[in-house]
């Protein structure tokens, strides 16, 4: 019944600001995600002669993800309204690579130890994002039940 | 889903290292062998690994762009009673390394493990996302 009352605006001002909540831990859990498919390739090529270990700078990507900045790998240079963009893929965050303790000598800078530590770490902090996330969902249900 | 990749980039190492491992066991077999169809000794064989981009996913996979001959000497073993010596009674062995190939076995199967604990974390973290405000 309440519902019908709101007028469009209403409806939209409300979805709006539920999408905000949920803004940042989406993102988060954006740049995670990708972060982790990083480590899982640095981890699957450890024994790939001339491969090199990449990451990226978490905090910049997250920064860059909430303010609605997205570093694309090759961006075309518009000159007039009516130009299309080009068709980059865009990636959450500037890929690094990162730097050699233990280079081998075939040219592969996997360090395992360092990988895996990376690897669980960024799980456990897609596990803290999401359980975040599902609280606040929580609250936010409580708070419509009373 | 993003963490899909993770599966994909897990998968295509599995695959490569469990063909390391296909490779390693025709050497350690063929370690006495010292005949062969094209009736020269064994040849030890490698597998060569290279990175492999994904169109969808973000990182990239392992694939197998070869197996090669190895090209190292085989030894030499003196017996002249041998069917097969040459005329100074020398049998010609495969360059079959044991202790290598050993060393190769174990580097395979932890690469791969590795691997599928990998693939458990990202499907723990995929299946705990599907439950997201429940």
């Amino acid at each position: 019944m309440l519902i019908r009352t709101l007028d469009y605006t209403h409806k939209l001002a409300m979805i709006e600001s539920l999408d905000k909540l949920f803004q940042f831990h989406q993102n988060a859990l954006n740049v995670r995600a990708f972060r982790q498919q990083l480590l899982a390739s640095n981890i699957a090529n450890a024994d790939t002669p001339g491969y090199k270990a990449r990451d990226i700078d978490f905090a910049a990507a997250l920064r860059d993800a909430t303010s609605g900045r997205a570093v694309s790998a090759v961006s075309l240079r518009a000159s007039s309204d009516s130009h299309l963009g080009g068709a980059t893929r865009d990636e959450p965050a500037a890929v690094l690579y990162r730097s050699a303790q233990q280079p081998s000598i075939d040219g592969n800078t996997v360090d395992m130890d360092v990988e895996r530590n990376r690897f669980a770490e960024n799980a456990v902090h897609y596990d803290a994002n999401l359980t975040f996330l599902n609280s606040q969902i929580k609250l936010l249900l409580a708070a419509l039940q009373g | 889903m993003s963490l899909l990749g993770v599966f994909e980039i897990a998968g295509s190492a599995m695959t490569a290292q469990s063909q390391r491992l296909n490779v390693v066991a025709s050497n350690l077999a063929n370690a006495d062998s010292i005949t062969s169809s094209n009736g020269r000794p064994y040849r030890a064989k490698q597998v060569v690994f290279s990175e492999l981009a994904f169109g969808g996913a973000t990182g990239s996979g392992v694939k197998v762009t070869g197996v090669i001959e190895d090209s190292s000497p085989g030894k030499q073993v003196y017996d002249p009673k041998h069917p097969l010596a040459d005329a100074q009674g020398y049998v010609a062995m495969p360059n079959v390394s044991v202790v290598e190939e050993m060393v190769n076995m174990i580097s395979a199967a932890r690469a791969y493990q590795n691997n599928v604990e990998m693939l458990n974390t990202a499907k723990a973290l995929m299946l705990k996302t599907l439950t997201i405000g429940q």
